[in-house]
C-alpha cells in the first residue's frame, strides 16, 4: 500500500501489539492508575511497583488500537528498572517525539524509536501518548492506599 | 436524481486526499455543503450583514427578513403548525438540553419516570441523567432486540402511568435503526407523557412531518443536512412551549426589563436570547431549498439503496461484523462494522491512506457500545452525493486493511 502507512505501522509496533509485554495487573503494586481517551474509547490501567525511587515492575491492562496498545507495551518495557525521575524524563522525550521535535538525548530509546512515525499522523498521536500520560500521572500522584 | 449533477454542486468532493480521489463516508458526523449554502452564507456577510429585530435600517430589515424567512422554510420542512413552534438553536444537543432544562426540570418530580432507549446518542442520555438527579425522577431504558431494533412490546412495558417524558432517536447514529416514532408517541400519549424525538439522523434523510408523528418536541441539526455548523432547531408544540421558561436570558428575548423583574417576548423569540445565529439560519434555509429541490423522498430512497448495496458488498469482506438491522429496509443510510483483529482506528487510518473518510470510535454512544460488547466500531455513512462506486472503494479498502494487518504479523 503505502510507505506512509509503513512508517506508522512498523513491524516492531505490530510485534508489541500482537505479543504485548507486561500485560496484566500487579497484585502487589504500589501505584494504580486508570486513564481513558474519551474521544475514542481506548482505556488503560497501569499498576506499578516502586521501591526506593525505582520502578521495579509495571503492568498494563486495557483496550485500544494497535498504536495505543503497542505504545503501552513499549512504555512498560522501557521504564522497568528505571528511576522514577528517568521514567518521567523518558515520558518528556516521548512527548517531544510525538510533537515532531528534534530529540537531543543520550537515553537509549530502544523499541520506542519505532513510534516516531506516529508524529506524522496527527489523528493518532493521542493513541500513542495515552499510556505515557497515565504513567506520568501514576508516578507523580499519590500512592495506592 | 442525477448523482453526478448533485456531486458537481459540492466543491469539496472534487479533490484528492492522500493521492486518491476523496470518498467521503462520514455524513452522519457532518454532511458536506453544496455551493448554494456556501454562497448564501457568503452573500449575507458580503451584502447585508446586520443584526436582526433591531433598528430600522435597510440592511437590518433585509437580515431580519432572511432570518425569519429561514424559519418559515424550516416550518414547512417539518410541517409544524406555526412559526411560533420553530426555535433556532445551536444544534440537536442544545435543543435537547433546552427541553431538559426548561420543560423537564419544571415538570418532573420524585417518582416520575423518564424513558429513553439503549441506542441513544450521549446528547439524548446525559440531559435526562441530569434531570433525574435534580428532580428525583427515575431514568429508564427500553432494551434492544438482538438486531438492534425496538419492539413495541418493550416500549409498552417501559412506559407506565408514572412516565412523564419519553425521548427516542428517530434513526440510530450507530445501528442505523429507524424507530417507529408514531407508534411510540401514541403509547407515550396514552400515559399522558410527552415525547421528545432526536431527529439529528432522520431530518437530513427522510420526510419528517411533526404533526403526523404527533411528537411533542423534535430536535435536529443543520450541519448534518447540508447546512452550516452551529445552527439547529427545536420544534415544540405551542401549548408546551408557551408554558416553558427560557433558559438563556439577555438581549433579544425580552419584552420589558425593569429593575427587578422582566417579561419575555412571545414565541419563538423568548427562547432565542442574544444575537441569534443569523448566517447559520440563512445557510440552513438554503440547505432546505436545496434538499427540497432534490426531493427528500428521492434522497431517502437513494440512502436505502446505498445501505442495501453496502450491506451486501461488505458482508463479503472476510472477518467483517456488521451491526444493526440486517434488513436494509429497516435502516437509514449508514453501516457500522468491525473487522476481526483490526481495531477500528487502524481500519480508519488505512482507509484514510486510500482517500476514504469513515468514522471510528464510540460515536458518542458508549452505553450502546457496551450493549454491542465492543469499545469502538467503524462507520460508513451515506448521503445524496455518494455512489455505489464509493462503496466499492470502501470494500476494496477494507480488504487492503485486512491484508495489511495480516501481512505485518
Amino acid at each position: 500500500m503505502s510507505s506512509n502507512l509503513d512508517a506508522l505501522y512498523r513491524r516492531v509496533i505490530m510485534d508489541h501489539y500482537k505479543k504485548p509485554r507486561n500485560r496484566g495487573i500487579l497484585e502487589d503494586g504500589s501505584h494504580t492508575i486508570n486513564m481513558n481517551n474519551p474521544t475514542c474509547g481506548d482505556r488503560i490501567q497501569l499498576t506499578f511497583k516502586v521501591e526506593d525511587g525505582i520502578v521495579e515492575d509495571c503492568r498494563f491492562e486495557g483496550e485500544g488500537c494497535s498504536i495505543s496498545m503497542s505504545s503501552a507495551s513499549m512504555m512498560t518495557e522501557a521504564i522497568k528498572g528505571k528511576k522514577v525521575e528517568d521514567a518521567l524524563r523518558l515520558s518528556k522525550i516521548f512527548s517531544d517525539m510525538m510533537q515532531g521535535k528534534e530529540i537531543d538525548e543520550d537515553m537509549d530509546l530502544g523499541d520506542i524509536e519505532a513510534l516516531h512515525g506516529v508524529s506524522k499522523f496527527p489523528a493518532r498521536i493521542k493513541c500513542a501518548t495515552l499510556a505515557w500520560k497515565a504513567m506520568e500521572r501514576g508516578l507523580t500522584e499519590g500512592e495506592k492506599e | 436524481m442525477n448523482i453526478q449533477d448533485i456531486r458537481r454542486q459540492f466543491p469539496i468532493l472534487d479533490q484528492e486526499v492522500n493521492d486518491h480521489p476523496l470518498v467521503y463516508l462520514d455524513s452522519s458526523a457532518t454532511s458536506q455543503k453544496p455551493i448554494q449554502v456556501i454562497e448564501a452564507v457568503n452573500q449575507y456577510y458580503r451584502e447585508y450583514n446586520s443584526n436582526v429585530h433591531r433598528g430600522v435600517h435597510t440592511l437590518g430589515t433585509k437580515a431580519t427578513d432572511a432570518y425569519e424567512g429561514a424559519r418559515e422554510k424550516v416550518r414547512k420542512f417539518i410541517n409544524a403548525k406555526s412559526l411560533e413552534e420553530v426555535i433556532f438553536t445551536r444544534g440537536t444537543t442544545t435543543s435537547l438540553n433546552t427541553v431538559a432544562a426548561s420543560y423537564a426540570a419544571a415538570n418532573l418530580k420524585q417518582g416520575d419516570e423518564i424513558v429513553i432507549t439503549h441506542m441513544e446518542h450521549h446528547s439524548n442520555i446525559i440531559p435526562w441523567q441530569q434531570v433525574a438527579k435534580r428532580t428525583g425522577a427515575r431514568l429508564k431504558y427500553i432494551p434492544l432486540q438482538e438486531d438492534g431494533t425496538l419492539s413495541l412490546e418493550d416500549v409498552r412495558e417501559a412506559i407506565t402511568d408514572n412516565t412523564k417524558l419519553v425521548s427516542v432517536t428517530q434513526v440510530s447514529n450507530v445501528l442505523g435503526t429507524i424507530n417507529p416514532i408514531k407508534e411510540i408517541a401514541k403509547i407515550a400519549h396514552e400515559h399522558n407523557a410527552v415525547i421528545v424525538v432526536d431527529g439529528a439522523q432522520s431530518a437530513p434523510h427522510m420526510l419528517v412531518d411533526v404533526q403526523d408523528l404527533d411528537c411533542d418536541f423534535f430536535a435536529f441539526s443543520g450541519h448534518k443536512m447540508c447546512g452550516p455548523t452551529g445552527i439547529g432547531v427545536l420544534y415544540g408544540k405551542k401549548h408546551l412551549l408557551e408554558n416553558m421558561e427560557p433558559i438563556e436570558f439577555g438581549g433579544e428575548m425580552i419584552d420589558f426589563v425593569h429593575l427587578y423583574e422582566s417579561t419575555w417576548k412571545e414565541l419563538p423569540w423568548k427562547f432565542e436570547g442574544g444575537t441569534p445565529i443569523i448566517a447559520g439560519a440563512i445557510g440552513l434555509g438554503a440547505a432546505i431549498d436545496f434538499l427540497n429541490e432534490v426531493g427528500l423522498e428521492q434522497i431517502a430512497e437513494h440512502d436505502h439503496k446505498l445501505a442495501a448495496y453496502a450491506m451486501d458488498k461488505l458482508s463479503s469482506v472476510e472477518g467483517i461484523t456488521i451491526y444493526g438491522p440486517h434488513d436494509a429496509a429497516k435502516r437509514g443510510g449508514l453501516v457500522t462494522f468491525n473487522l476481526t483483529d483490526v481495531h477500528p482506528h487502524d481500519v480508519a487510518t488505512v482507509l484514510d491512506a486510500e482517500g476514504i473518510a469513515v468514522r471510528a470510535g464510540h460515536h458518542c454512544a458508549q452505553p450502546l457500545m457496551r450493549w454491542l460488547n465492543v469499545t469502538a466500531t467503524a462507520r460508513a455513512s451515506f448521503y445524496l452525493y455518494n455512489t455505489e462506486e464509493d462503496i466499492d472503494r470502501l470494500s476494496e479498502g477494507l480488504v487492503k486493511a485486512k491484508e495489511y494487518f495480516s501481512d505485518v504479523f
